[in-house]
């Protein structure tokens, strides 16, 4: 498989705040990657990095092959940049958009139409419609064109779901899947951790550091202490009594139930249910579930967990 | 001691010929922590700023911690809280000053003022970090302290909007643990958020489509109602009805 993006040991400083922190990582042809962090991680920093607009302080980012900082003027046509923040021309229409963008890289948009077409035919109805004026969705669906036009050999999208409600997100994955048949390579970050499933390989980012590179099934693998799901009427009590109960090693609220681990041991379910009953919390099930990303990226980012997870 | 924070009957807002909010009708106890979720475009932000007192419905029938919302307005704003992830606190102001500032709005007296900020720093664990701007303060404390200041002036009900984006999953949770303290106190929360599971955490919650309040009931009794595992099966399942092109 061909490396297309190769960061080595990249660290980058603002003031004194240390935004990427000795970070390591590849990306492969074709791959969809994955960058899943809260915000203030790094995720920004690190596609601006890969986007030639930033210079590493310390080591090297390649984009096929190419140095992110002597041969930045050969890697940025090979790119499409979706910005976090929508960043086209509101007061441009749609098509006025997507002609500036075809024109800026020398194309047109006839040329890469085939493209563009599956997320751009929804957008059509509305082309002499001023930007600004398009709702989020349709926003998000121009902004995505724009990055297209080109024909990049890789996109990087930051954040494009961020603040998108469940539908739109699901249906801004099914645009990606198909753009993906077409052997772009994606890197895109999200704050969702349920959104790493849908990544062939994902970078668990935080503060700076990367905590884990590796198939979301591999990654939720990582998980090796026996999870417990627990139901009362009253979540917030339940979660009190778990917090005073003495042999509990985590106890985190997911939907409808606490996911709720023992330290070093397999929970005795019985012990737990007497303990809760004196403690007055009703209606109490338990239940063996599976762990998620959201489970495991919880536990890397306690640095305790790890210790004993090696020990 | 109200029995309802807020109490609307066919609540609407029109823009044009456009209905943004369509006719909804429903209660928030009080004390309730409820969910109001919906779709981009469905009409949430317009409900919200209905409810807030920062605009005058259409027609129907709305009170807030027992005002009127065309009447009464001005009076509303002062007894609610209110916190969005996009808009909260200055970054450019020490946490201290952020209380002091927003203590100031809602009229707190000083001498009364100084004691709640006191107590405010020390519940959140911020005595240390009083005289750092706000800037310079991690996101997960920017909110605590930004959900704090909200309820500076003990309000009826708090809204949040969208008030976990983005934030790490630890911190989200913890932020949803102070949501349970305040409900606990009494405050009713009335609380956005695309996160589905959170949804989940809310005593009772409702789903808007097209302007329209579609589900309104305990997170069990919308499941079981759309017979669906999670609530994001029953919201996906709504909101991909939505002829609207919102989102």
């Amino acid at each position: 498989m061909k490396t297309v993006v190769k960061a080595v040991g990249v660290s980058k400083y603002f003031a004194n705040v240390n935004a990427l922190d000795n970070v390591d990582f590849e990306v492969t042809e074709g791959e969809l990657f994955g960058v899943i962090g809260p915000d203030g991680a790094g995720k920004t920093t690190l596609f601006r990095l890969i986007n030639t607009l930033l210079v590493p302080d310390e080591g090297s980012v390649t984009v096929l092959g190419l140095d992110s900082v002597y041969e930045y003027r050969k890697i940025r046509p090979l790119l499409g940049y979706m910005p976090g923040r929508f960043s086209l021309y509101q007061d441009l229409t749609v098509e006025e958009n997507l002609n500036f963008f075809a024109s800026v890289f020398g194309t047109t948009i006839e040329s890469n139409y085939e493209l563009i077409k599956p997320i751009y035919r929804q957008l059509e109805p509305f082309k002499t419609r001023l930007a600004g004026a398009l709702s989020g969705g349709m926003k998000q669906k121009l902004a995505l064109s724009c990055a297209l036009i080109h024909k990049p050999r890789i996109l990087l999208l930051d954040e494009p779901t961020t603040g998108v409600d469940a539908v739109s997100r699901k249906e801004f994955w099914e645009m990606l899947k198909v753009l993906k048949q077409e052997g772009i390579t994606i890197i895109v970050s999200t704050p969702y951790m349920d959104e790493a499933k849908l990544c062939e390989r994902v970078a668990l980012i935080q503060d700076g550091k990367i905590l884990q590179i590796d198939s979301p099934e591999s990654i939720v693998e990582g998980f090796k202490k026996p999870l417990l799901g627990i139901k009362a009427k009253s979540t917030y009590q339940l979660l009190q009594a778990l917090k005073a109960y003495p042999k509990t090693n985590s106890a985190q609220p997911f939907g409808e139930y606490v996911h709720y681990t023992e330290k070093n041991r397999t929970p005795d379910q019985d012990e737990l249910r007497d303990f809760l009953k004196k403690q007055g919390v009703y209606d109490v099930q338990v239940v063996s579930v599976k762990p998620t990303i959201e489970d495991r990226f919880m536990e890397l980012m306690d640095p305790q967990n790890e210790e004993e997870n090696n020990a | 001691m109200l029995d309802f924070a807020i109490q609307t009957k066919g609540l609407t807002r029109m823009f044009g010929d456009f209905t943004a909010v369509d006719h909804i009708t429903f209660n928030v106890k009080q004390g309730e922590i409820f969910g109001f979720l919906g779709a981009n475009g469905a009409g949430k932000t317009t409900a919200m700023k209905m409810l807030t007192g920062l605009l005058t419905p259409t027609s129907g029938e709305a009170r807030v911690s027992g005002r009127d919302v065309y009447t009464e307005a001005e009076s509303i704003k002062k007894n609610i809280g209110y916190m969005s992830q996009k808009f909260s606190l200055y970054d450019d102001l020490t946490a201290e000053e952020n209380i002091r500032f927003y203590g100031g709005v809602y009229g707190i007296q000083p001498h009364e003022l100084s004691q709640k900020a006191e107590e405010l720093l020390e519940r959140t664990g911020l005595i240390e970090e009083r005289k750092k701007l706000v800037k310079d303060l991690p996101l997960g404390w920017k909110q605590k302290l930004a959900f704090s200041i909200a309820i500076l002036h003990h309000p009826n009900i708090v809204f949040l909007d969208e008030p976990t984006g983005g934030v790490d999953p630890v911190t989200r949770r913890q932020f949803w643990e102070q949501i349970y303290e305040v409900s606990e106190q009494g405050i009713t929360v009335f609380v956005t958020t695309h996160y589905m599971d959170e949804a989940e955490y809310c005593d009772r919650i409702s789903i808007m489509v097209d302007g329209r309040m579609d589900a309104l009931g305990t997170p069990a009794e919308l499941k079981q109602e759309h017979s669906a595992e999670t609530i994001e099966e029953v919201f996906i399942k709504l909101a991909r009805s939505a002829k609207r092109g919102g989102g």
